[in-house]
């Protein structure tokens, strides 16, 4: 699967790469994206993220089937799209990823170290993680992103988040803005988007996680933050963190209203 | 101007929703960053320590008082070390470290030297054209700007700590944190400097 995709979009970059016709670039990039989109596996690890969400697991020998991600226990329609959001079982905000873990912990009876050995994959091995956020993400499309904003701690969530975008911090004093807060820059060719605008923030959040193509790679939210805290060169992250999940709540509450069209595929 | 600002959207959210949360405090983010996070390689905790630039940018979303900005620039700029035996390198070996991305991030061998990463933010050499535009074009630099001591110093003093130059500044503090050696930034100033680097043909 990955070497067709791999083919097709070496294919498609060469076809870009041998193109002299300068003005007729950017429709040309327009078609490599909605090939490399129709050529992703995005569905396969919907698939294999099914299995592992109904397949008895952890020392308790049962599925994540009963995970109750918000509107109720089992219930996966338009879930992904309404987090993150407040649990009262756990006084927290919590967004998909967060909510599984929570999940892996309480009903199979895993521990937090053992469900997060391995919480980011890679091209060999994609993580069970990535697969299960592929799969109750899915189940989101069609619906409006509309993250939790009645209870206080969503409220504060939202805050801290948008405090965080613009904090200076790790040894190259960047902060989320640094790179994220001004329109039409570039990193190396990478295209900035101006997360903490809704124009920008609307088409990525309806699209993540997302599987990407430059290194044939399943990521979820919870990697993209920690990746840009790793570039940030500040410590890691906690995995599900009051500080991630307010970034993403931050990030989430800005595209509020878009249709959830994901999992993606990015470059 | 902007605390008014502010105070008009506070005062009016006051009015018209009266249970909106409150903004935590700057310290109260650092507080829930320092439970949030964990050393992993090389990059430690100390690494979410705010000195007073970061503290003082952050609390004026990087519009820092003249005076204040002033102040803390001084401080800054006592720091710089510069090297006694002249500043300008070998504007070959620059080009290679303005080009490397790499470098103090917690995945990465510490023995292995860093980059600069120079050409995330700026085009640099006309040549190469995969460029960030965060900075400002730094192509043909020393041919503009000559290559006198004062220039020299200029550059060196800019690469050790730009934050000397101006505070709230998005470019990196890499003599000052230590991410890049003393010859590597002699070696970038030759590399925007030297008539013969291909920034200036």
């Amino acid at each position: 699967m990955r070497t067709i995709t791999g083919i097709a979009t070496c294919a498609a970059a060469l076809a870009l790469a041998l193109s002299p016709a300068f003005a007729q670039q950017k429709s040309q990039f327009e078609d490599y994206q909605r090939m490399t989109a129709e050529g992703s596996p995005v569905e396969l690890f919907e698939l294999v993220g099914e299995e592992l969400w109904t397949k008895p697991q952890g020392p308790k020998n049962v599925s994540l089937e009963k995970c109750d991600l918000g509107k109720g226990p089992g219930v996966l329609k338009g879930a992904h799209a309404a987090l993150p959001r407040y649990f009262k079982d756990v006084d927290q905000v919590m967004d998909t990823e967060s909510r599984i873990l929570h999940c892996m912990m309480t009903l199979q009876g895993r521990s937090r170290e053992e469900a997060l050995k391995r919480p980011f994959g890679n091209a060999d091995k994609p993580s069970e993680m990535e697969y299960l956020a592929a799969y109750v993400a899915g189940q989101s499309r069609g619906f409006r992103l509309n993250p939790g904003n009645r209870h206080p701690e969503e409220k504060a969530s939202y805050e801290l988040g948008k405090k965080l975008f613009y904090v200076r911090t790790g040894l190259w004093d960047f902060s989320c803005a640094s790179c994220h807060g001004e329109e039409g820059k570039r990193i190396r060719m990478s295209e900035l988007p101006v997360l903490s605008s809704p124009k920008a923030a609307r088409p990525l959040m309806a699209t993540w996680p997302a599987y990407r193509v430059s290194n044939s790679t399943f990521k979820t939210m919870q990697w993209r933050i920690n990746n840009c805290f790793r570039q940030m060169r500040t410590p890691e992250p906690n995995f599900g963190s009051d500080t991630v999940n307010a970034v993403n709540m931050f990030l989430t509450t800005t595209a509020k209203g878009a249709t959830y069209r994901g999992p993606g595929t990015k470059r | 101007m902007m605390t008014q600002w502010k105070l008009g959207v506070a005062l009016a959210a006051l009015v018209v929703a009266p249970q909106v949360a409150a903004e935590p405090s700057d310290r109260e983010v650092q507080q829930i960053m320092k439970h949030d996070f964990h050393p992993k390689g090389q990059a430690k905790m100390d690494r979410l320590e705010q000195d007073a630039v970061q503290r003082i940018c952050t609390a004026t979303n990087d519009r820092p008082p003249a005076a204040l900005a002033k102040t803390l620039e001084g401080d800054q700029m006592k720091a710089i070390v510069y090297p006694s035996d002249g500043l300008m390198g070998d504007w070959k070996e620059g080009a290679k470290i303005a080009w490397s991305g790499r470098g103090m991030q917690w995945n990465e061998d510490p023995k292995k030297p860093s980059g600069g990463g120079c050409y995330n933010c700026h085009q640099i050499s006309p040549q190469r054209t995969s460029a960030g535009t965060i900075g400002p074009s730094l192509t043909r630099f020393g041919k503009i700007r000559g290559n006198g001591v004062e220039t020299q110093k200029y550059v060196y003093g800019k690469i050790y700590n730009a934050k000397a130059y101006s505070l709230c500044s998005h470019m990196p503090r890499f003599g000052h944190t230590g991410s890049l050696t003393e010859q590597q930034m002699k070696d970038l100033t030759a590399y925007l400097l030297d008539p013969n680097s291909p920034v200036n043909k």
